[in-house]
């Protein structure tokens, strides 16, 4: 079966565009938010949501990125273990986090951001915000902020392009075969 | 020697004659990041939790034991170090016996110091984790050279038609020979310098490392050379004949401010450790501004941290 495209580029924008906002209200203004992308694709999702925040709130928000490779508890199982990416947090001792991931599915990952973060220091809050929540979670997390919630089954993938990474128009596709 | 030879596969590290440049450069991006990982607030990581690493040294060694430990510690593992002199070894008990031994117990690592070439290649078929060699006789000692490796490459960029020069007993050396694998197989041009004694002929490493250039001269060697690299020079060698006599070494053969004057500007100054100041190297050299000495061994932690987490996988 073909991919099916779930999201356009103006969808993943408008998307986004709303998320921001989203932020912005919940926290009462951007004043103590700082970002963290998690390794790939919430890298560039987190800069892009920190530009829209910047501009509409006129502030700077602190962007930083997080690879959770090391804190993963599937290491052992996964075969040879994969490439690291880099690990770079502003301050978050008293700052609202929001971690940014592209796909919420399993809640894996967002379990092994969550230990990682506090091994670097104590926000106030941490939050999530994702771009796709398809579901399927095998642990007690649920997101703050979706784009877009797509019902998928197991045997489905989800893939999300998008340009900073894949060098390719944004999008996110459906795919038969996980 | 190692049959693991595609890095799908790869459950032990015992030498990099078999590494490619694509490897390599994956290993020294992990390193990039274990470095990271030792300037955090916490310098610990859960990656390894539960996991037991067992360090065997047959062999005396301090930086290289106590970089092992602390790379499995800062990977949040269980180790423990056990020497030939602590050991039942000194009852009779054979390696394989105590590599048996060391499974039973839970062992899920073996980092192996050994005095025999080839030791930590017996300990695979003996043993159902990782192996990983740190030092065999003469024969390889990679997370020496990885270190290095990632020095170099963290201070020099990019190695291909970089002029390393290796100067000491590189006959006797696991160093120099693990070395000479990284090295010429990132495309880095390698000279070995040593007396006539301490090198051997040349077509003995040119049958293995065909561009590598052999030289008597560390006059001529360090002519324009990025990286000057001196090995420790054993004593038991001039006990063997092998030397007329230390101060003619240091004098033909020893790292001072007037060789590193005749390298490049931005000479990287390394040693493997642990030096005899005043006969490999002068202690100004040693210390001084081109020396990256210390960051050899605050890199051997990260290096060897990239080494443990790439094994995790699996073990």
């Amino acid at each position: 079966m073909s991919p099916k495209q779930l999201m356009s580029e103006d969808e993943i924008r408008r998307a986004l565009t709303r998320v921001a906002h989203e932020i912005v209200e919940r926290n009462d203004g951007a004043g103590k938010v700082s970002l963290v992308g998690i390794h790939r694709r919430g890298v560039p999702l987190a800069q892009r949501l920190a530009t829209i925040i910047g501009e509409s709130e006129n502030v700077t928000v602190p962007v930083g990125e997080l690879d959770i490779g090391l804190y993963r508890d599937d290491l052992h199982s996964r075969g040879p273990a994969p490439l690291l990416g880099r690990t770079l947090l502003p301050a978050i001792d008293g700052r609202i986090v929001v971690l940014v991931d592209d796909v919420f599915y399993t809640g894996r990952t967002i379990r092994a951001a969550l230990n990682e973060l506090s091994d670097w220091g104590r926000p106030i809050a941490i939050q999530l915000a994702v771009l796709v929540d398809r579901g399927h979670r095998e642990l007690p997390i649920r997101a703050d902020f979706v784009g877009k919630n797509i019902p998928t089954a197991l045997s489905e993938r989800v893939n999300v392009v998008l340009n900073e990474v894949d060098q390719a128009d944004d999008g996110v596709w459906i795919v038969q075969g996980a | 020697m190692n049959s693991q030879s595609t890095p799908d596969r790869r459950r032990h590290i015992l030498d990099l004659d078999d590494w490619s440049a694509e490897e390599l450069r994956t290993v020294l991006t992990i390193g990039t990041q274990m470095k990271d990982v030792l300037a955090r607030p916490v310098k610990q990581v859960p990656t390894l939790r539960g996991k037991i690493v067992v360090n065997m040294f047959w062999e005396d060694s301090t930086r290289t034991r106590v970089s092992f430990e602390l790379a499995a510690k800062a990977l949040s593992a269980n180790v423990l170090t056990v020497g030939a002199k602590d050991t039942s070894v000194k009852k009779g008990e054979s390696l394989v016996d105590t590599v048996r031994t060391v499974q039973a117990l839970g062992a899920d690592y073996i980092v192996l110091r050994h005095p025999h070439s080839g030791a930590p290649y017996l300990v695979t078929q003996h043993f159902r984790g990782s192996v990983i060699n740190a030092g065999d006789g003469r024969h390889a000692h990679p997370s020496q050279a990885l270190l290095d490796l990632f020095t170099m490459h963290e201070q020099l960029g990019e190695l291909a038609d970089k002029k390393i020069v290796i100067v000491g007993d590189v006959l006797h050396s696991r160093v120099a020979r693990s070395n000479l694998w990284a090295l010429t197989t990132m495309g880095a041009k390698v000279t070995l310098c040593a007396p006539p004694t301490l090198i051997g002929p040349a077509s003995y490493w040119k049958a293995t490392w065909p561009n590598v250039t052999i030289s008597h001269n560390l006059d001529h060697a360090a002519e324009g050379a990025d990286v000057l690299m001196a090995l420790r020079l054993q004593h038991e060698r001039m006990e063997g004949g092998l030397l007329p006599s230390l101060r003619e070494y240091t004098r033909r053969f020893g790292l001072n401010a007037a060789r590193v004057a005749l390298a490049s500007p931005n000479v990287l100054v390394m040693h493997p450790g642990p030096m005899n100041e005043g006969v490999e190297i002068t202690p100004d050299v040693a210390t001084g501004p081109r020396s990256v000495i210390e960051t050899q061994v605050t890199n051997g932690v990260a290096m060897r941290m990239a080494m443990l987490y790439q094994l995790a996988g699996v073990n």
